[in-house]
């Protein structure tokens, strides 16, 4: 089928590409021309008008909860990507925190197999240790061979020193990063925050220097064994300092951070709402602030999700006994641009890095190219579009989220990767 | 008069007329109590509902005889023997309670903000009987209203909050409503018992207990749990009882009087000794007494709010 997007504006700081106002035409999913096309080539395509819409190398979120195996009643592999393409992603690095945990070819073969048919491209994080359990390291090189693209026992850090260092001296052989969910497990528990507001509302607390010694340790290990340490969904403020102080030393550390650390303070959490309830929980002013200037001094990498659905009933409960986490696959390109490229924190060749060529980066897939001959893997990206969430209108299978009715500028109009395209809410064959 | 809110969730945020409205109904209650006949049929026809997820005895009889005093009907909801273990949600109970047509719920539970989620899902008034380390409004008025019928007043007073703070749902309560009355709130403690984050509301913190003797007019003790997680945030009983404890010679090298409050139940010869619980001219059962009299001003006025 030929396809032509018309009137785009291309932008790829991967390969220096920054095009204005050009025709793009698609044949058989691979780009077969761009620029000005003849009246020949406009013949028998379906022609999408775009104004001047950008269209960029596809999303990509490194950060993501699907349940299956486990708990497909919040969500499985096929509605999480539905979600994803809808938010704007052609790929996705799902974590391994299911049940059973992925820790063995079969689950990862299963995962893969559920997607394979999919517009969204699928990578999953193995276990670092069989069963998330930290006593011993998982089958690493068996579960690569089956296509993990990292390692991680998220929702906890791996337990002990003694199996982070054997874990990244392992994984340091296939160049995969170890990602790790940074919380010292003696001060972990709590509700919220630890801050004036944790006093105030009653709630156990969890203070930031749980992140930053589970920071401060991986950094320490990832110099020792000089191998790639990745910190996911980065919030605190001496962390954010302590991640820069370790690039500056060339310690091979990376960060993320989710939309909700830049967009949100522990403030919210004091309507009680357990959509505000996540893990590492929302902070203070002067992390947030931290934060944005890690983001603006790429000392923070990227921008992920940590999408983690849960069902009603399960969020529908007493604060301190509701479990951790928001999906965010919807929201994060609409929250990542208002707070970030609307407020002049990031540039757009710099959003794209964030939202797309990065995270792709760390676990060392290839970045889509914009250019004849190439197979197309893009996003069409409207930064000026103003919409209000709606959280019905979600492809998620869950509906946890604290900014629904938010009013947001910027947002995907659709996607096209492995030869389908999804616009307009539906999915096509190109 | 009457309250501005419907529901009693907190003294966050309560007006100082809102407070004082309480502690003056309370005072025509304390006389009520005094009678032969203690029953006014001022809740005639009204059901209160009290829903007890924690195990409490003197809150929950307090409540109990407050609403039978005024002629409500009253049912007791308790964890055990309830749907609770059935793995009934706290919407849904609570939701199958109000259909049955009750008009107002007296809620206790381990988990803070549960008051505030039930003004969500019901329509009842909603009074809250403490929720896990947040608050505990009605002993926080009680408490007030035995200073108050003590000292003559509130306003101007030094009162000091010693022992647990960090795990108190009464401490939070008697700081709100003790700086909004006017009076100069402080805490002491041991460090580890004390929110880190506490000075922001303006409280003073001391670590030395004769010094908060020295310094205050009114103490109010706080019960040590010694059952709950708070044991861990201290070496030992003995340790805490020795630096933290009030006894009689503590109070002799003091030259003036100070007023002790205990919300109970008593620790004897841990926060406190037996001879100050006992010779504390039997202000800390008044303040059991006063309960009631607050339960019942606190009723009544949600009661009859229109």
């Amino acid at each position: 089928m030929k396809l032509v997007l018309k009137n785009v504006n291309i932008l790829n700081p991967y390969q220096n590409v920054d095009e204005k106002n050009v025709n793009v035409l698609i044949e058989d999913g691979k780009f077969k021309n761009i620029g000005k096309l003849t009246d020949a080539e406009f013949k028998d395509a379906k022609v999408y008008e775009l104004n001047g819409k950008y269209i960029v190398p596809g999303f990509f979120d490194m950060h993501v909860h699907l349940r299956e195996p486990g708990r497909e009643d919040e969500e499985t592999v096929v509605t999480g990507c539905n979600s994803a393409a809808n938010g704007g992603f052609t790929g996705i690095a799902c974590m391994p925190n299911t049940d059973p945990a992925i820790d063995s070819a079969e689950v990862v073969t299963l995962i893969k197999k559920q997607s394979a048919n999919h517009l969204v491209d699928v990578y999953p994080i193995g276990a670092a240790t069989v069963g998330r359990k930290g006593e011993v390291i998982s089958p690493m090189a068996e579960l690569k061979d089956a296509g993990v693209v990292g390692f991680s026992d998220d929702g906890i850090a791996i337990k002990t020193a003694s199996i982070l260092k054997r874990s990244l001296e392992y994984a340091k052989m296939f160049d995969l990063p170890i990602i790790e969910h940074c919380e010292d497990e003696s001060l972990a528990g709590g509700a919220m925050n630890e801050s004036i507001n944790s006093t105030l509302l009653g709630l156990p607390p969890i203070p930031s220097v749980a992140e930053d010694l589970i920071v401060m340790r991986d950094i320490l290990m990832a110099e020792c064994t000089d191998a790639k340490v990745h910190i996911a969904h980065i919030s605190s403020k001496k962390s954010v300092e302590m991640v820069r102080d370790a690039k500056k030393k060339g310690i091979k550390v990376t960060a993320e951070v989710a939309p909700h650390h830049f967009t949100l303070t522990d403030d919210a959490v004091k309507t009680y709402d357990t959509n505000v309830k996540m893990n590492p929980p929302l902070r203070t002013k002067a992390d947030v602030e931290e934060i944005i200037a890690g983001l603006k001094d790429g000392t923070i990498d990227c921008i992920a999700s940590d999408h983690a659905p849960h069902s009603i009933e399960e969020k529908e409960m007493e604060f301190e006994y509701a479990p951790n986490g928001i999906i965010g696959l919807e929201t994060q390109i609409g929250l990542a641009f208002t707070e970030l490229y609307h407020k002049k924190v990031l540039s757009l060749e710099s959003m794209i890095e964030k939202l797309s060529i990065n995270p792709r980066k760390i676990l060392n897939i290839p970045v889509p190219e914009i250019k004849k001959g190439a197979t197309v893997n893009l996003t069409i990206l409207d930064v000026d579009a103003v919409w209000t969430v709606d959280k019905k209108k979600f492809l998620s299978k869950s509906l946890n989220t604290p900014f629904d009715k938010r009013l947001l500028t910027g947002k995907s109009v659709g996607v096209i990767n492995k030869g389908m395209m999804f616009i307009d809410g539906s999915f096509t064959k190109i | 008069m009457s309250l501005s809110s419907r529901h009693l969730l907190g003294l966050k945020d309560v007006p100082k007329e809102d407070i004082q409205l309480i502690l003056d109904t309370a005072t025509t209650f304390r006389e009520i109590l005094e009678r032969p006949i203690k029953k006014v049929p001022t809740l005639q026809g009204k059901t209160v509902v009290n829903l007890f997820y924690e195990s409490s005895t003197r809150t929950r009889i307090s409540f109990e005889l407050a609403e039978k005093r005024l002629s409500a009907d009253s049912i007791n909801f308790a964890v055990s023997g309830s749907s609770v273990g059935k793995g009934e949600t706290l919407k849904d109970t609570v939701r199958n309670i109000e259909a049955m047509k009750v008009d107002m719920i007296v809620v206790r539970h381990a988990a803070a903000g549960v008051p505030l989620m039930l003004t969500k899902i019901s329509n009842s008034n909603i009074i809250n009987a403490g929720d896990g380390i947040h608050e505990h409004p009605t002993q926080g008025l009680l408490d007030m209203y035995s200073i108050r019928e003590r000292l003559g007043k509130i306003e101007g007073l030094k009162v000091c909050i010693v022992g647990d703070v960090a795990h108190s749902r009464v401490a939070l309560s008697n700081i709100y409503g003790l700086k909004t009355m006017g009076a100069k709130v402080s805490v002491c403690g041991p460090s580890t018992m004390i929110p880190k984050y506490l000075n922001e509301l303006g409280i003073d913190v001391i670590n030395n207990i004769d010094e908060a003797i020295q310094e205050n007019d009114v103490l109010n003790v706080l019960r040590i749990q010694l059952e709950r997680k708070a044991r861990e945030y201290f070496p030992s009983i003995r340790e805490y009882s020795k630096y933290f404890g009030i006894d009689k010679e503590r109070l002799e090298k003091n030259d003036k009087d100070i007023l002790i409050l205990h919300p109970g139940p008593i620790n004897r010869g841990v926060e406190i000794s037996s001879e100050v619980a006992d010779g504390n001219s039997q202000i800390i059962l008044q303040q059991v007494t006063n309960g009631v009299a607050i339960r019942m001003a606190v009723l009544y006025l949600l009661g009859t709010l229109n």
